[in-house]
Parts: C-alpha cells; structure tokens; sequence
C-alpha cells in the first residue's frame, strides 16, 4: 500500500516547513468551503452609500438582504432589497438573487427575478459578491430593453423613454401602470 | 439470476495472472521491502469505497472485484430507473425500484467469488468521520460535482499530520458523453477537487430573458416551465424532480410555450431531461474511466507500478469528441484552495478567559498573519466581521464575551479572513491553555 504519510513527510522535509506541533486535537466541526468563501467575499464588500445589507441571522451569512437606493438615473430615490441567497455550491454556483419589491423593470420580472448574465450564464467561480452588486446597481442605472424580462416595460423604453420614465416614476410612488398595482418604494 | 453462478476451476487460477504482477518484484518495487506475499494478503485485508452504484460505479465495483480486493464498501442513494439499465449491466428489469447500491453489491458478490460487498442505501453526507476512517482506499463514480466537493473536504479535512493512517488517496471519475477524466489525490499532498473546481464547465445555462422573450429550442421552453411559469404559478408547493405529476406540469406547460412559438420536439422524456440536468451517459466512456481509475487502485495497493497522482501527474482527460485524445498533467495545488490550501493550524495558548477582542487583537501579532482588520467566524457562529457594517453592529456585542460565554471550546475550528489578504483565508484550531 502505497504510504502517503512518508511522502508527506518529505515532502514537509523538502519545504522546510515545521508545521503541524504537538499532538493530535480532537476534531470539531469544519468550517465549510462556501461559508469561508461567502466570508473572504463580505469582508471585502464595497457597498459604498447606496447600498447596505441585513442578515435575519447573523449566524448565518449564507442569507442576506442587500438593500440599494439608486442617487441617479431613473430609479432614483427608490429603495430596492434583494434577498441573496448562497448554496452550499457556492462559488461553483452563483448566489440566488431575487427582488422582493414589485418593480417596473425590462430585466426583472415581476415575481423579482432578474436577468443579469454573470447571475446565470456568465458566473464564474473566480467572480465575487461585489461583482455581484455591482451588477445590480448597473441595472438600476442602465435598464436594459434588448434583453427583456418584462417584455412590456422593456417596449415602453424601447419605444418612449420619457413615458417609460414616468410610468418608473408612477410604480415607485404606488400606482398602477398598464394594470398592475405597485407598491410605494420611495423613500 | 441462476446462470450467473460461476465456479472457477480453483480460486488460485482465477487470481493467476494478477498473482503475477502484483507478487512478483518488478522494476518499480523496493528490492528491499519486496515480499509477494504480503502484497496479496494486504489488499485482501484492505476495504476500499466505492461511492456511486451507477454507469461508473457499475464498472468499478465489478472491475475491483475481478482485480483481487476482496473487501469493498458501495453508496448509493438511488434506486434503479428504468432509463438505467442500457449502461448499469448489473441491474435486471426486474431490480426496477430497488436500491443500486444493493443489487449491484450482491449481483457482483454471486459472479466473483469470495469478495463481500457491502452496500449503504443513503447519501454519503449520512456518514461522519468515523465512518470513512474505516477505509484505505476511496474511488468515486459520482455525476454531482457537490457530492465531489463533499468527500474531497471529508477526507481532506480527515487527515491528522500525526496519524499515518488519517491519509486517504481519493481515486475519482467522472464522465459526460464521449469526454471523462480520471484523477488521484493525496490528500493535502496534491491539488484536491477544490483547487480542480475549474477544471468542472458550469452547467451550461440560457439567459432568463432569452426563457421570457425569444425561446428558439425545446430546451428553451422546458427551462421557461422550469425557472418562470412554476414559480409564477406554484402549482405545487415544491418542485419534487422525481414526482410525475410535477414533471407533467412542466412537460405540459412547455408544450404549451413551444405550440405558441413553433418549436417542435419537447417531449415528456427531453422535459426530465432538461429539469433534472440529466447528462447523456455513453457505456463505453464510463468503461474506459472505471478502467483507468480501477488500475490506479490496483497500483496503489500493491505498488506494483507507477501510479498517477505523485510526484507528477495526477490528471488524466480522456476526450472522444474529435477522434480520440489523452492527456495526462498535473495539477498544481492552489496555496490558496479554501479545502486544502489553508489546513487549520493550531492555534495554543488560547485562554478561554479571554475575550473576543484579545483573540481577534492576537492576529496582528501573529507573524504569518498579521492582520489588522480580522473578521473570525466558527462553522454556524459568526463572531465578528468588520464589514459590511450591519453585520459589523450585530456582531459587535461578541467582542466583550469571552470565548467560553461564545460557546467555543478546545479544538475548535475558526476561519479568519482580511481585505489585506485577498486571496487568503486561515484556519485555525483553538488550543486551550490547560
Ligand atoms: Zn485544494
């Protein structure tokens, strides 16, 4: 049988490394990968002043609301939350977002879920939870009518950009546009 | 089945041409050491895990036996599916239902005989420590990267640098229609399946809006179904793969969606398909994997030759894609893999009268780390992280208690990370001054 442990040895002797002192501790329970990694990633977050978080459980950083008031664009003086949502695959797979609050937007539907690339397709273990945030707070700056996901809105852009305006400017403050009644966000 | 009873002539001619390369001293084994003898009995002696009954682990439970290890150990949660049996040759029409693990297990104890197999019909996250210290040997045939993820950290997490035995080599095989790799890893000593995460292509996803505004294939419609109308409409309060009547729902709800935008070929099969990710396995590749991993069990037990793994290669990628390609490299292990890269070192001295403050005020003057801004959490407690502010607030408070008030106790875990650390994340094991 092949021994691992004399390798390891030599391997230690080759690196000069005196690691590993006294005896064996009892084992306890191991942080595991993707909370180490949701870790590394929160303490690195830039939120700056539009953006803050919430965690129900601060024991648990695997969930979080992240909340983002935009200071320009159309979306200004609106206030947004986001649950984030982070499995236990996490970073092989992107956290799971989602808009709590109804909102009239060509790339978020109206069940909140939004269509942003690195969310999905585009995600990449080398990516982080700022590269996330970032992203949302692009969409709120730039809705982007070529790749709907409220088909409806992202026509009313597409084709009156001043209507479409009001009509954010409507749903934010409470009213109904083409229908459907929206909550009151501003703050 | 009675016409799987095989009687050899006599066991020793059965093992005849194994006996020969693994009793007798070739050009790799240590002239010193050398006995043949010993090197058969050790590998009988030896238990070896085989987690996953399926296309892979069909082929390496059968292959293992017929290479001389005679004590193995299989896991497998599922039961056999119908759609199973045109690769999985060891389960029958009539095994339908029942556990893989199980009938493979006693379909392959009747046709080798001798070897005892013995099955556990449960997910390998049912098992602890004590469970997978049992074994020296572990080959995996799984198609879920997390159940990969899983035992890499398991068995990486296992080792004690004090304990010889605390090392387990981890044989793993993998395969997706005509490509499959096969890679060994010595725990801590090579590059794990963590720092291999890259090595794994994201599962291959459509844009949402593409789902909600320009479907082209079946896929598209199946996935619309899946991620959009279920949730729009909740016609059950979760979504259960396995559940018939739930993948009616979407099968009908696609079909719908694809009449509307002219697309042919959803099907009820292609709707499972598409819900449960569900990778077009091909016999044969499985077969080539299983082979090569099984050879590196055989090699690694008996020494009888070079194995993959150390000190070079340790990844072998098999492609039949375009012809047929092989490639055998190695892997680099990543200093900063957050399974293998940082193992938890000790950390002695610790009063646990201290407060939390002194422990996270300790870090600055701790040569290899001296971090300024140290956030500290243990597994399911976080006790205190310096951003983003709220959680900052809320954990704040954590700083006057003392460790013990904190509930951490002698031989505890922590993760330590700083923004002036990017990459780096260190674990520790508290060591209690006594
Ligand atoms: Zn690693």
């Amino acid at each position: 049988m092949l021994k691992i442990w004399s390798m390891k040895k030599e391997q230690q002797k080759d690196e000069n490394s005196a690691e590993g002192n006294g005896a064996a501790a009892p084992k306890k329970k191991k942080v595991t990968a993707a909370q180490l990694r949701a870790q590394k990633d929160l303490s690195e977050l830039s939120l700056g002043t539009t953006m803050s978080t919430e965690f129900p459980d601060p024991d648990n950083i695997l969930s979080f609301v992240l909340y983002v008031e935009p200071d320009e664009g159309m979306y200004k003086g609106g206030r947004f939350s986001f649950t984030f949502n982070i499995t236990p695959s996490f970073p092989h797979e992107p956290p799971k977002v989602q808009c709590r609050e109804k909102i009239y937007h060509p790339n978020i539907d109206l069940e909140g879920k939004v269509c942003l690339n690195i969310l999905r397709e585009d995600w990449k273990p080398v990516l982080d939870l700022n590269a996330v945030i970032v992203g949302l707070q692009f969409l709120f700056l730039e809705p982007n009518a070529s790749d709907p996901l409220n088909k409806e809105a992202a026509e009313d852009l597409r084709n009156n950009r001043e209507g479409f305006k009001r009509n954010v400017k409507i749903a934010m403050g409470g009213g109904s546009v083409r229908g459907e009644s929206y909550k009151r966000v501003l703050i | 089945m009675a016409t799987t009873e095989v009687h050899p002539a006599s066991e020793p001619a059965r093992w005849a041409y194994l006996d020969r390369i693994r009793t007798r001293p070739g050009p790799f084994t240590n002239p010193d050491s050398f006995d043949g003898k010993v090197v058969a009995e050790a590998m009988e002696n030896m238990k070896i895990l085989v987690i996953g009954a399926g296309g892979l682990g069909c082929e390496l439970l059968k292959n293992l036996a017929l290479s001389g290890f005679k004590d193995i150990h299989v896991i497998d949660m599922d039961t056999i599916d119908i759609s199973n049996l045109n690769r999985q040759f060891l389960f029958r029409q009539t095994d339908v239902g029942s556990f893989k693990a199980e009938v493979a297990a006693r379909f392959v104890e009747r046709r080798v005989k001798g070897v005892k197999i013995t099955p556990h019909n449960c997910k390998i996250q049912d098992f602890d420590e004590d469970f997978y210290m049992q074994f020296q040997l572990v080959v995996c045939g799984l198609d879920s990267i997390e159940a990969r993820r899983w035992i890499n950290a398991m068995l990486v997490n296992m080792v004690d640098e004090e304990v010889e035995d605390s090392y387990k080599p981890l044989i793993d095989g993998g395969t997706e229609g005509f490509k499959g790799q096969a890679r060994v890893i010595l725990p801590t000593v090579t590059s794990c399946i963590e720092c291999q995460l890259d090595m794994h292509a994201p599962r291959a996803a459509v844009p949402l809006c593409t789902l909600a505004s320009i479907p082209r294939q079946p896929e598209h419609c199946i996935e619309w179904a899946h991620v959009i109308a279920w949730d729009q409409e909740k016609p059950f309060p979760d979504l259960d793969k396995d559940d018939p009547e739930h993948i009616t729902w979407l099968y009908q709800k696609s079909l719908h969606r694809a009449r509307e935008f002219n697309i042919p070929g959803v099907t009820y099969s292609l709707t499972q398909g598409v819900v449960k990710n569900i990778i077009p396995a091909i016999a044969a590749t499985n077969s080539v994997i299983a082979a090569a991993c099984c050879n590196e069990a055989l090699k690694i037990a008996s020494n009888c030759a070079p194995f993959l793994g150390y000190p070079d290669n340790n990844y072998m990628m098999y492609s039949g894609n375009d012809s047929i390609y092989t490639y055998t490299f190695r892997h680099e292990r990543k200093d900063d893999c957050p399974v293998c890269g940082t193992l938890a070192r000790p950390l002695p001295d610790i009063d646990q009268a201290w407060t939390l403050r002194d422990l996270v005020d300790s870090f600055a003057a701790r040569p290899e780390a001296q971090l300024k801004k140290p956030s500290v959490r243990a597994e399911g407690k976080t006790l205190y992280m310096q951003s983003p502010p709220s959680l900052e607030a809320q954990t704040r408070p954590n700083l006057d208690k003392t460790l013990v008030e904190l509930g951490l106790v002698d031989g505890q875990e922590i993760g330590v990370t700083d923004p002036a650390f990017a990459t780096v994340v260190f674990k520790y094991r508290l060591k209690f001054k006594s």
